[in-house]
């Protein structure tokens, strides 16, 4: 439908503003936090000069390089694993309609309704009792797990908006069901796969509650070492390495956004 | 009929992630409501065999020395606290969230998208890392206080930051994509023909609106508002950064048993109250709104 925006009856006064005011509270912290990583004065409310000198004092930091390591396997195991779960969920859930599909489908969305600190803590005690120790395996099985839903909806999204014929056209010629799937629905596929993995990616890379508690001592993750910096204290090396969290993040979605975009077929 | 094969085929794509969620949350769930009535050992964990309701019990009452019980409302007033703050920020967030909804839908496509995509990008962005902008923010001699003080508004010390109004800022800046994006989704289907006929009827803007544009957008506006009542309720990472130790939430004192106080069975009956209610709230939702359409 057509907007005719610039009809004078839609101008609702005030929503503007409101508007502007949103865009504000959203994008202010960022910005300010992202200014003062680059900030030269060790007290970081007083701007002296300009200075990059943070991030080499964070880039040189060994606990924090090991940091990021653990959390980019961590984040590219669970991506990996969820975002094939999440595929063959996808197809299985969208050809046919069956029974029980809203228990499939409420499943699914579980990890996204069940708040992340009760999640964490039953993952906790499933793991002491069934005595698997702490570490990088389960950090990775507990991501895999709340990555599912978030890999699943774009490819879930990209399925549905598929055209069937497609796929009978190609039974149609005689191709046998794998073969249709990796000449038709793969690559028409591709698109949702490619931005559901990089959400599930980052999802798992930013996350903290679920990981401090079900990682152990060798499964430090960035967003748990920044934690433990900024109970601490308020430093430059903090905002320099958050700052770097939230450049990543934001290519990254930005880069899910771009593909989303695609154009389908 | 359905042919077997295709059954087994379909057990097969959809089985790996049900299996996934089913052994690694749904079962750990399960387990943790167990735990919840279990005994308490002597070093923390638990002592699998025996079961009692001293977590529940220990939720509301607290014995003496002497063995008589009374009343403790202490953990009743950090739900209750958690509540308030939940409310507050989801009423704050729709107020905000609302006019800009409605002015994300009045604008071109292109603009739409734009706007779309800027709501979206902090909620991926790490929660931790925003909320620690806040301290930045919020502390005293923090940004907030110099502006405040540059603008001849005060000379004191705000003593803001580790309050119950910084949780409630951390809060709302959290969660406000959430309600945002579902009052626009539904702003977005909206036929403004029906506005026009509202003002052609003689209704003046407030009464359109009122008549009209939030009666239409109602599904988003308590879809809305359920996204981020629900997660405020558990949250974590918020209090623990932007409140005091006199402000905790529920997601505090969960954490502060499985971490201080060693108490896995109150802990897991802590979390298994909040699952409750969180989910409670969504199927009361899921009642009340996700039938057809017109009903």
């Amino acid at each position: 439908m057509a907007r005719p925006n610039r009809n004078p009856l839609w101008r609702f006064p005030g929503i503007a503003p409101a508007a502007a005011a949103l865009f504000a509270y959203m994008y202010v912290p960022i910005i300010i936090l992202i200014a003062f990583s680059f900030n030269e004065n060790r007290i970081a409310t007083i701007w002296t000069s300009f200075s990059t000198q943070w991030y080499g004092v964070v880039l040189a930091n060994d606990d924090i390089i090991r940091a990021a390591r653990n959390s980019i396997v961590i984040a590219t195991s669970a991506m990996l694993i969820a975002t094939v779960a999440a595929t063959f969920a996808a197809i299985g859930m969208t050809r046919h309609r069956f029974r029980g599909q809203d228990g499939v489908n409420a499943l699914i969305a579980l990890p996204l309704v069940v708040p992340e600190i009760v999640t964490a803590v039953a993952t906790l005690l499933f793991f002491v009792l069934i005595g698997l120790k702490l570490g990088i395996l389960t950090v990775i099985i507990a991501h895999t797990v709340f990555c599912i839903p978030f890999a699943y909806l774009p490819i879930r999204a990209r399925l549905e908006g598929m055209d069937p014929a497609l796929e009978h056209a190609a039974a149609d010629l005689y191709a046998p069901p794998w073969q249709t799937f990796r000449r038709v629905t793969l690559p028409l596929l591709w698109p949702g796969i490619l931005s559901g993995a990089v959400l599930a990616f980052i999802i798992s890379l930013d996350d903290f509650v679920i990981t401090y508690f079900v990682a152990g001592a060798g499964a430090t993750t960035l967003p748990v070492y920044i934690f433990g910096m900024i109970r601490i204290g308020v430093t430059p090396e903090v905002n320099a390495i958050s700052a770097l969290m939230l450049v990543v993040s934001i290519v990254f979605v930005s880069l899910s956004f771009l593909i989303g975009r695609v154009r389908r077929g | 009929m359905i042919p077997a094969r295709v059954l087994a085929g379909r057990a097969g794509l959809i089985g790996p992630a049900i299996a996934i969620i089913g052994v690694f949350m749904l079962l750990p769930l399960g387990l943790m409501a167990y735990v919840s009535i279990l005994e308490r050992g002597e070093y923390g964990g638990v002592v699998w065999d025996q079961h009692t309701a001293e977590a529940y019990f220990a939720f509301l009452f607290e014995r003496n020395l002497d063995g008589s019980v009374e009343v403790n409302t202490d953990y009743l007033q950090i739900y209750a606290r958690s509540f308030w703050l939940s409310t507050t920020t989801t009423a704050i967030a729709l107020l905000i969230g609302f006019p800009t909804a409605l002015y994300m839908a009045l604008q071109g496509p292109r603009m739409r998208a734009l706007l779309v995509f800027l709501v979206t990008v902090p909620f991926w962005t790490n929660l931790l890392v925003r909320n620690y902008a806040w301290i930045l923010l919020l502390r005293n001699n923090g940004l907030v206080e110099v502006v405040l003080r540059w603008m001849g508004i005060t000379d004191q010390p705000i003593d803001v930051l580790y309050t119950p109004f910084a949780i409630g800022v951390g809060l709302t800046y959290s969660f406000l994509p959430f309600m945002v994006l579902p009052i626009y989704a539904s702003l977005e289907k909206l036929d403004l023909r029906l506005v026009e006929a509202a003002y052609d009827l003689g209704a003046n803007r407030l009464q359109a609106l009122r008549r009209i544009v939030i009666p239409l957008a109602l599904p988003g506006i308590v879809a809305g508002s359920v996204l981020v009542f629900v997660p405020c309720l558990g949250a974590y990472v918020t209090p623990e950064l932007l409140g005091g130790s006199k402000s905790l939430m529920i997601g505090n004192l969960i954490q502060n048993q499985f971490g201080a106080a060693r108490n896995w069975p109150f802990g897991s009956a802590l979390a298994f109250v909040l699952l409750a209610l969180v989910l409670v709230a969504m199927i009361a939702y899921a009642l009340r709104f996700r039938r057809a359409p017109g009903t």
